[in-house]
């Protein structure tokens, strides 16, 4: 990571990222650039530095945040229209920790609205476009984070990730992202999606980058009840002998030039004296159903707050309680969040509770025990994280069903509660970004990190 | 036809908590303005997270101890959704599947045992208030900590409701779990009525009348049901499952749904709380902090005082543990008096007996008894007073004009002695004092008649003589004292 000293200056390293920022706007990467607040906190990081002060580990390094963390700096609005004019008073923990250290965010990014998507087409101000072919998506719904990394804008960015939302767009434009072990970074401040797999994730050029932004921003927060005590910082780099990969999946419900890239990545960790080890993980091939039944419940309820009444966007058109309640939030959601609010009511609905959302809770209890039971043969396990390499803009908006299935391998790791790193591996022959996952056991964030740097 | 009519009370207990259930921000809202007590968690700002007041744990466990309920060592919350401008959520963060308080009872004065089903945590909801166009809403009390108390249908009249809701009062009151302040609605109660013919084994169909917020208009409220549904089902109509509202003023319910279909919650697990896991250490230690309860007043005081007055004091827990603390505190209190001088007038046998008397028949007569009642004197002060009466120091009068001077605001903190004596209200009881003052007074040549009537038998002019030697000790003699000096002397 490039920070700020007496040479290069926080305010040169500022404005090269805004002046990126600018050169890309085309790409729709930021949904709010703050060129003003961004330079006058470069230029307090400078003075310090002239006079000799201590700075952060982070000093002048200009970031991207996913426009669902709350800050007072710019609208909160999760790219969602009901939360137009929202300006937060609250600052989330995680930016707070990362600005402590002296990050500078210069600007919010794009993403789907409420982070429901994998395209950030879903976006209430338009799509973002993918960093190596503009005719494609950059993947979600962290699509501006990643793209804001890939095309060199800024070092790293923030987003969150609950069923795959920063490692596939991180594969998508071939950098890292990672989604720690569940509860390892707060979630105070960031506009909940899905509470119990929401996780706040990393995107960033190195796997040290990443072990940097994890070091800062990890530990236990009372105002997040669902954090673990701190465990990151303390963590010994575990030996790594065995790799697995789950046999399931080497089929054609997978791009056969993602399948070569992960043969290759397995040839070479052979090569290194690694032992690749087959896994049978039947249950993985549910995770999919099961996490389009809690995570809409999930999200039907966290949205329940989106009324019109305290902040945010209001429908003028009400006169009465119930058609202000209507007309906001028809007005105020995107489809897909109307979608997923509909399925989550339905699963929640008398009657329904125990056949849906109920045996959904079951297969995940299988889900974590599958996975329980594999990181007993290996110590990591590496796998695709989508099925296709990008797909083109509007390829899968209107088929609901397809864009789900685009997350089949990365929602398996949220249900589960524990950590995937997004790693690029190589691009396909169109010259489209291929990545793949190495998932690890809760609380083996550190050495995932770690060992990732084997896969170069 | 004759009916047995069948009642189950849910009632809501607002706990006093310094902060609220999901937030540190003041839990008492009392006398503030409007939507001044609110965090972002309580207004729900987008990434708010509830933080679990741990304060509100501990209560429950007393709550639920009082009522003999078990102790759940493990549970959990759900969210209960609606949409309404009283709750910003859009749910409810309550415990629908795993309450933290299991099943117990309550057992009324009269021996009914009502058995409780469950008591669960939850957030209260926000305040409406409608005008002729517009509702203003005060989400003062969002997040306050409630439990909400299910007895089983275990009530069979309208005076056993009313004596159901009074006795959870007094042990919500007595557990110190809650300020319970009835008028402002710290405790409010559902009541489910249904009638079933006399003999049948099934239960009719149930109206529920809702926030009722007095005893009396619990019982207004069951009686009132019984004569309706009685009279619907002798015409051989039904009674309609719904949710009736009651007005005091009518004395009347009304129906106020007419939906059949219940409401649909969508209940589902709260992901942003973590389960709640009790160790059995922690909830014995908590058990154990559970304070003197009504029965065990019965028990203690029931040999002191009459049991009229011990169920009254029981409706001002403050003055019933007030008076546990004179007890505690003067330890030969309970064992009853032993005075120098033996009384003859004063039906009192001990302090407690003394002061529950003064508590009852003199403070609560008092028109401002309910401020007085908000300050009460000092265990030493009460038990100075109980003392100096004993002691024969304070004529009746005078205790009861000295106690009531103790709760006015400016003499209070001088202390009985002090006060007593400013007021000039000692009595002289030292008989040696006294014996010089009678020597005094007989001495004197104006008694000279008297003493000789009285020695020929004339009893009456004793009263004179008395007169003169109260006037010697300017009123400060006790009298009865002054008359036995007086006739040993005169014999």
């Amino acid at each position: 990571m490039k920070t700020a000293n007496k040479k290069v200056t926080a305010e040169r390293l500022v404005k090269d990222a805004l002046e990126k920022a600018k050169h890309f706007a085309d790409y729709n990467i930021f949904t709010f650039l703050d060129e003003e607040g961004a330079l006058a906190r470069a230029r307090e990081i400078d003075a310090r530095i002239a006079k000799g002060e201590k700075v952060g580990r982070l000093a002048g390094v200009p970031y991207a945040l996913k426009d669902n963390f709350l800050s007072p700096r710019g609208e909160t609005t999760a790219a969602a229209h009901i939360l137009g004019g929202f300006v937060s008073p609250i600052t989330a923990t995680s930016v707070e920790k990362i600005e402590a250290e002296g990050a500078i965010m210069i600007g919010r990014v794009n993403m789907d609205a409420f982070a429901h998507g994998s395209s950030t087409e879903n976006s209430y101000y338009g799509p973002t476009l993918n960093s190596h072919d503009r005719e494609r998506v950059a993947g979600g719904s962290s699509g501006g984070s990643a793209v804001a990394v890939a095309l060199d804008i800024v070092e790293f960015a923030l987003g969150t990730d609950t069923g795959g939302s920063i490692r596939q767009p991180a594969a998508f434009n071939g950098i890292y992202g990672f989604k720690p072990t569940y509860g390892t970074v707060s979630r105070y401040g960031v506009v909940a999606m899905a509470s119990s797999t929401d996780c706040i994730s990393f995107m960033a050029q190195t796997p040290d980058d990443i072990d940097l932004l994890m070091s800062i921003a990890s530990g236990q927060d009372p105002k997040d009840m669902t954090t673990l005590p701190d465990y990151y910082n303390d963590s010994k780099v575990k030996k790594v002998k065995k790799i697995g990969v789950v046999t399931d999946f080497d089929n054609d419900s997978i791009d056969i030039e993602i399948r070569k890239a992960l043969k290759k990545k397995c040839e070479l960790l052979k090569s290194k004296g690694y032992e690749i080890v087959e896994l049978s993980m039947p249950s993985l091939k549910y995770a999919l159903n099961a996490y389009y039944v809690i995570v809409p419940a999930e999200v039907a309820s966290n949205l329940s707050r989106y009324d019109g009444i305290r902040y945010g966007f209001r429908s003028e058109k009400s006169e009465v309680l119930n058609d202000l309640y209507k007309h906001t939030r028809d007005e105020g959601f995107m489809p897909e969040n109307k979608r997923r609010i509909m399925v989550g009511n339905f699963v929640l609905s008398s009657g329904f509770y125990d056949a849906y959302f109920l045996q959904a809770a079951k297969v995940r209890t299988l889900i974590v025990n599958e996975y329980a039971k594999a990181f007993e043969q290996c110590d990591f396990i590496l796998m695709p994280i989508s099925p296709n390499p990008p797909f083109k803009l509007g390829e899968k908006v209107d088929d609901p069903v397809a864009m789900y299935m685009e997350d089949m391998m990365s929602v398996s790791t949220n249900l589960a509660g524990i950590p995937g790193l997004a790693v690029p591996a190589g691009e396909t022959t169109n010259g489209l970004p291929i990545g793949l996952q190495l998932v690890g056991p809760r609380r083996s964030d550190k050495s995932l990190i770690e060992f990732s740097k084997e896969l170069n | 036809m004759k009916y047995i009519p069948t009642i189950g009370i849910e009632c809501h207990v607002q706990l006093c908590t310094k902060t609220k259930l999901f937030s540190e921000v003041d839990n008492d809202a009392r006398g503030k303005e409007p939507n001044s007590c609110v965090s972002p968690v309580c207004y729900a700002l987008p990434g708010m997270l509830p933080r679990l007041n741990g304060e509100a744990i501990r209560l429950a466990i007393l709550a639920g101890r009082a009522m003999n309920c078990e102790i759940n060592p493990r549970s959990r919350f759900d969210r209960k959704h609606y949409f309404y401008p009283d709750s910003p959520k859009g749910y409810q963060i309550t415990q629908f599947y795993h309450p933290i308080i299991g099943e117990g009872y309550v057992e009324l004065p009269s021996g009914v045992k009502v058995r409780i089903e469950h008591a669960h945590l939850e957030g209260d909801a926000g305040k409406l208030t409608h005008f002729d166009t517009y509702s203003l809403v005060d989400l003062n009390r969002v997040d306050t900590p409630l439990i909400e108390i299910v007895s089983m249908p275990d009530i069979h009249s309208a005076k056993d409701a009313h004596d159901y809701c009074k006795e959870l009062w007094r042990l919500m009151c007595f557990a110190g779990v809650t300020y319970g302040d009835l008028y402002n609605g710290n405790m409010r109660f559902d009541v489910n009525i249904s009638l079933a013919p006399e003999g049948s084994d099934k239960l009719g169909t149930r109206a529920e009348v809702k926030n009722l917020n007095s005893f009396r208009s619990v019982e207004r409220a069951v009686e009132y049901e019984i004569k309706r549904q009685s009279k619907l089902l002798d015409k051989g109509e039904k009674v309609i499952q719904e949710t009736r509202g009651w007005s005091d003023a009518t004395g009347e319910t009304t129906g106020q749904r007419s939906k059949e279909e219940a409401k649909d919650y969508r209940y589902m697990p709260e992901p942003d709380l973590p389960p709640i896991n009790l160790s059995p250490e922690f909830i014995a230690e908590e058990s154990a902090k559970l304070p003197l309860m009504p029965k065990d007043y019965r028990e203690k005081f029931g040999k002191v005082i009459a049991s009229d007055i011990l169920e009254i004091l029981l409706d001002y827990p403050q003055l019933t543990i007030k008076l546990e603390e004179v007890a505690s505190s003067s330890s030969g209190a309970l064992r009853g008096a032993s005075p120098s001088l033996t009384p003859s007038d004063e039906p009192s046998t001990s302090s407690i007996t003394l002061l529950s008397n003064l508590f009852v028949s003199v403070l609560l007569a008092e028109e401002k008894s309910a401020e007085y009642l908000n300050d009460l004197p000092s265990a030493q002060d009460l038990s100075e007073l109980a003392e100096m009466n004993e002691k024969k120091e304070l004529s009746s009068t005078a205790t009861k004009e000295v106690f009531l001077r103790l709760f006015d605001p400016q003499m209070k903190g001088r202390g009985t002695r002090q006060i007593a004596k400013e007021l000039g209200l000692i009595q002289e009881n030292d008989l040696g004092a006294l014996e010089k003052i009678v020597d005094a007074v007989l001495a004197k040549p104006e008694t000279a008649k008297a003493q000789a009537d009285f020695k020929a038998g004339q009893e009456k002019v004793l009263g004179f003589l008395v007169g003169q030697v109260m006037k010697e000790s300017h009123g400060k003699a006790n009298p009865s004292a002054v008359q036995e000096i007086l006739r040993k002397k005169l014999k």
